[in-house]
This record gives structure tokens, C-alpha cells and sequence, in this order.
């Protein structure tokens, strides 16, 4: 099975280090950012910043994806298909 | 005419019209096991994400999670914690999942295991424990429902027989209808239900406080406690917090119903761009919670913080409004029940009952089985949501707790070349009896801990050891022949990249 890049895993670990590791730094209700307590201002803030960090991630996987694809294409019978954008039904 | 007649007739009317789309969502198809579980394997980026998006968005994010910032207050924010994190986990594994699944041509989460460990038996337990841990789950949804017709009704129609016929109509809708017609009523349920939060999620602070941020400085004013940790209870603190956010982020997709949604996927690269941008769906979910908190102050001393939603909106709009707020609410207990159940279903028949006592069973046979498990199920479902009141996120955990217990199978599975059959066996079996042990004796959580966490931990432990002492039967996924191995006769499409 190939494992995801070194550098994917560690932009992944950066949601689980700000919005689960790290409890006791930022659950507080001051400062108040924007009307909102500090807590809840911060977790909202982490689902907007983990697809950032995903997004990181994705470049780097998908960068290694291409670099492997000669040898990946003649095996697993892959098709190129560009009608195929998200036509589901 | 009366608010309640009024109330009434919206919900209805959402529910039927949403009905209806699923129904028509079969077309001609001729529908097997293939299609009824997993959609012929064609769902391309805009349907796995409804798929996906709307198994996540339940009667537990619409009443529990804001029932949770009412009466529990802080330690709800596990909610939002843990979701964006669920993702970062479903990147990375999914993906992969989805590769093998194609390759053995896998159709349940069980047949992942069946694979990888070349076991019935385990793949047995699994589907047990997964079908199991559904049921909660499944009772919250019905619960949730039954929640939101007695009070849209001002308790004219008690719950149980609006859990009934509800769960009638979701039965029938899963019979016909299968995967398809589930992922075309999500779309309907989530423009309503995304709508109906976003609106209340201002429109309540707004009117009682004139706005998010006053309402906040009042609670800070009066409840001050109530907005950190461990809020207005007495032991769920940060060690809480942080192990309930890792076991519920490892769990996330061990759901047997989000695992298998990965085999709907056309082709991995959906999945990975599917993750990226789900954190961003639940950005509703904070609203939710919103109204839950106003709730605390414009509505003090309830009995039921479940109740809290649909309380505050009978108390400060007009019954059409009720009615729409109910009926989107409704609609999503239903299409989340009815995943829930072909999901089950799908695992007793073909991991459970097939292998046990039928080996000769065809597909088509084992489709029709499904569809009267579904009956069964519901049934059961049923009588747990009348005989039992726990708050919708406690149900939740419960089940959490359960298929979080599968991680290790599947990571090590994915990951490691030294897992053994017995090893996850043993390891899958002590996690699950000391999340049991500890939940049904109320010891959850235990010394600050999230219960379903320290049976995760003895889980990994146990598999380590277990399958070090061992021996190793396949060391992956590519040593393991996708003909000797297939798990069904389905014709797989080819991949499609674009």
C-alpha cells in the first residue's frame, strides 16, 4: 500500500496539534474575537483552516500521483474519460 | 385555520415531496446488491459529497448537538472539534480503501476486513459490530422525529405514533429505492436544513439579544461557566474533550455507512477532494449550536434540552415557519435512518447471515434478505426509541464509542505489514468489551476520559502484541489476488479520471 508523503502527514497533524492537543491553551472566553468567546472563535476558525492545510496535502499527493503514474497505468486499466465530470445520475 | 393543523400540513408536505425524489431517483434501473449498496460504483465528486455530506447532517447535528450547548453547554464544542479533524483522517484513508475496494470488488465495510485478514469469521464480527453500533444511531433519528412531530403538532400527536408511521415511510422509501434515491432526497433535505440553520442560527440571537456577539456577552455575564469547559456538567473537562475529539475523529469513518459510501466514489481523487472541502459543510453546525445557547437564556429551566430548537422557534415564529423548520428536520431523521438501515441490513445479510448459514445464497437472494432485514431493523429501532430517553448525543457516543474499535483493523490493515487475523480478532473484541463494560455500567466517562478512548488504546495494545506472537497471513493488500479474493460477482466499471 503506498503511504501518503512525510510532508502531507505533517500539514495533517496541524488541525489535530490547534483543535484537539492543544484544549487547555484556547478554551477561554476572552479575548472575545468577533462576538464570539475565544473557544468557539478558534474551533470555527480550524474548519476553515483544516481545508487549507488539506488542500497542502492534496498538491503534495497529487504531485506524487503524477510521478508514478507510468508504471500505474498499464496495470490497474485506468480510462481517461473527460465526459465524465461530475455526471452522477 | 389552527397553528397546528398549519404546522402539520408543511411537514407533511416536505416529507412526502422529499419522498417522492428518491422514488423517481430509480428510474428504469434494474437494481441488484450492486446498485441497492453502492450505485454501480459511478457517483462522481457532486453526489459522493451529498452522499457523504448527507449522512453527516442528522437528527443528532439538528437537535442533539444544539440540545448538547443547552443543557451541557462548552463541552458541545467537542462537536465542531472533532469534524474537521474526521476529515483529515478520511484524506489519508479513503482513498485507499477505495483502491482495494475496487480491486476485490467490495461492497461492505465487512468485506474489508474479509479481504485483508482472509476471515469470515472476522468479517462477521465486524458486520456485528458495526450493524450494532447503528442502532443507536438509528434510534436517535427516530427519536429526533418523534421530537419534532409532537411539538410542531403542540403536542396534539404523541411520539409514538409519529415514530411509526415516519419510520413506515422510511422503510418503504429504502425498499424502493436503494443508494440512489437516498443521495437525491439529501440534496433537498440539506438545501432545507442548511437554510432553515442559517436562518435561525441569526435570526434567534438576533431577535432576544440583538445579535451573536451581545448574546455571547450576556452568557458571559450571567453563565460564564456555561461557555468553558466542563460547562454545566460535573466531569466533562478537557482530558474529556480531548479524548472524546480523538476516538470521535478516528471513528468517523468506521461508521459502516460513511466506509461504505467510499465504494459509490467513480475514483479516489473524489474522495481526497471530497475531505478538502467537507469541514467547510459543517459550518452550519456552530449555528445550530447558537440557538441552543440563545436558548439558555430566553428559555430557562427546560426538562429536555433536545427540545430547545424547536422550542424557541415555536415560541418566536409563526407556525409555517414551524412547520418548514420541522419538516426539514423530519427529512433529514428520515434519509439519515435510511442509510443507516440499508447499511445494516446490507452487513447482516451478506457478512453475517450468507456466510453463517446460507453459503449458497445468490445475490439477488441476499438483496431480497436485506430488504427484510430492513423491516426487522426498523422494528427494533422502533421499540428502543419509545422505551428509552437518553439525549441525542449520548446515543451518538454510544455508537461512536463501538466503531471506533474498528480503527485498528483498518489502519493496520492499510499500513502495516505484521497485523495479524487473531491479532485485530483479539484486539477488536477487548476494545468493544471494555467500551461496553464502562458505558453500561455509567462509568463513562472514566476518571475524565472518554470511555470509548481507553478501550481504543487496550484495543491497539492488545493487537500489537497479539499479532506479534502470531503469524502473519497476508502482509498487504498486493499480496492478496483480486480473483482468488472477490467478495461479490459485481461487474466493476472501468476507472475514470479526469
Amino acid at each position: 500500500m503506498k503511504r501518503p508523503a512525510f510532508g502531507s502527514i505533517l500539514l495533517g497533524l496541524i488541525p489535530f496539534a490547534a483543535g484537539c492537543f492543544s484544549v487547555s491553551l484556547w478554551d477561554r472566553i476572552h479575548p472575545i474575537v468577533l462576538g464570539l468567546p475565544f473557544n468557539f472563535f478558534w474551533l470555527i476558525s480550524w474548519m476553515i483552516l483544516t481545508p487549507i492545510c488539506l488542500w497542502g496535502a492534496y498538491r503534495i499527493e497529487t504531485r506524487r500521483d503524477l510521478d508514478s503514474k507510468p508504471q500505474q497505468t498499464g496495470t490497474s486499466g485506468m480510462v481517461f474519460d473527460d465526459k465524465s465530470e461530475g455526471g452522477a445520475a | 385555520m389552527n397553528p397546528r393543523t398549519v404546522a402539520l400540513a408543511i411537514i407533511t408536505l416536505i416529507v412526502v415531496a422529499g419522498s417522492l425524489v428518491g422514488l423517481f431517483a430509480r428510474r428504469q434501473r434494474q437494481i441488484d446488491l450492486e446498485q441497492w449498496a453502492c450505485a454501480g460504483r459511478r457517483f462522481g465528486l457532486v453526489f459522493v459529497w451529498l452522499l457523504m455530506a448527507g449522512e453527516m447532517f442528522t437528527a443528532y447535528t439538528f437537535l442533539g448537538a444544539s440540545g448538547w450547548a443547552y443543557s451541557r453547554g462548552a463541552p458541545v464544542l467537542y462537536v465542531i472539534g472533532y469534524w474537521p479533524l474526521g476529515c483529515v483522517i478520511g484524506f489519508f484513508i479513503l482513498p485507499l480503501i477505495w483502491e482495494v475496494g475496487r480491486k476485490h470488488r467490495m461492497q461492505t465495510q465487512a468485506d474489508f476486513f474479509q479481504v485483508r485478514y482472509g476471515s469470515k469469521a472476522l468479517a462477521a464480527l465486524v458486520a456485528l459490530v458495526g450493524a450494532v453500533c447503528l442502532m443507536p444511531y438509528l434510534q436517535l433519528q427516530l427519536t429526533g422525529l418523534g421530537l419534532i412531530v409532537e411539538e410542531a403538532s403542540y403536542g396534539g400527536i404523541h411520539r409514538t405514533p409519529a415514530i411509526v408511521t415516519g419510520f413506515a415511510l422510511v422503510a418503504a422509501f429504502v425498499f424502493v429505492s436503494g443508494i440512489r434515491g437516498v443521495a437525491w432526497v439529501s440534496v433537498v433535505k440539506d438545501l432545507l436544513l442548511i437554510g432553515a440553520a442559517v436562518f435561525i442560527g441569526f435570526a434567534v440571537p438576533h431577535i432576544y439579544f440583538g445579535g451573536i456577539g451581545r448574546m455571547f456577552a450576556e452568557l458571559a455575564r450571567f453563565k460564564p461557566a456555561h461557555l468553558v469547559m466542563p460547562g454545566s456538567t460535573p466531569n466533562l473537562g478537557h482530558a474529556w474533550y480531548f479524548s472524546t475529539v480523538l476516538v470521535s475523529s478516528l471513528g468517523f469513518y468506521m461508521w459502516p455507512h460513511f466506509f461504505a459510501a467510499t465504494f459509490t466514489a467513480k475514483n479516489g481523487e473524489i474522495l481526497r477532494r471530497n475531505a478538502i472541502v467537507m469541514p467547510l459543510y459543517a459550518l452550519a453546525l456552530p449555528l445550530m449550536l447558537f440557538v441552543g445557547l440563545a436558548a439558555v437564556l430566553a428559555l430557562p429551566g427546560l426538562r429536555d434540552g433536545d427540545l430547545s430548537v424547536l422550542l424557541i422557534v415555536r415560541k418566536t415564529f409563526p407556525a409555517w415557519f414551524l412547520g418548514m423548520v420541522g419538516g426539514a428536520g423530519a427529512l433529514t431523521a428520515m434519509v439519515a435512518a435510511a442509510i443507516q438501515l440499508l447499511c445494516a441490513a446490507t452487513l447482516y445479510a451478506k457478512n453475517l447471515i450468507r456466510p453463517l448459514f446460507a453459503p449458497s445464497m445468490k445475490e439477488q437472494q441476499v438483496a431480497l434478505l436485506s430488504k427484510l432485514i430492513v423491516l426487522a431493523l426498523t422494528a427494533a429501532a422502533v421499540l428502543l426509541a419509545i422505551y428509552s430517553s437518553v439525549s441525542l448525543v449520548s446515543l451518538f457516543l454510544v455508537g461512536t464509542n463501538g466503531v471506533a474499535q474498528l480503527f485498528p483493523g483498518v489502519f493496520l490493515g492499510l499500513f502495516s505489514r505484521r497485523a495479524t487475523t487473531v491479532g485485530i480478532c483479539v484486539g477488536l473484541v477487548t476494545g468493544i468489551a471494555i467500551a461496553a463494560v464502562l458505558t453500561l455500567t455509567n462509568r463513562d466517562p472514566f476518571h475524565g476520559l472518554n470511555a470509548g478512548f481507553l478501550a481504543l488504546c487496550f484495543n491497539f495494545a492488545v493487537t500489537v502484541i497479539v499479532s506479534a506472537l502470531t503469524r502473519v497471513r497476508f502482509a498487504s493488500f498486493d499480496e492478496i489476488p483480486a480473483e482468488v479474493s472477490s467478495v461479490s460477482s459485481a461487474v466493476v466499471p472501468p476507472v475514470t479520471v479526469h
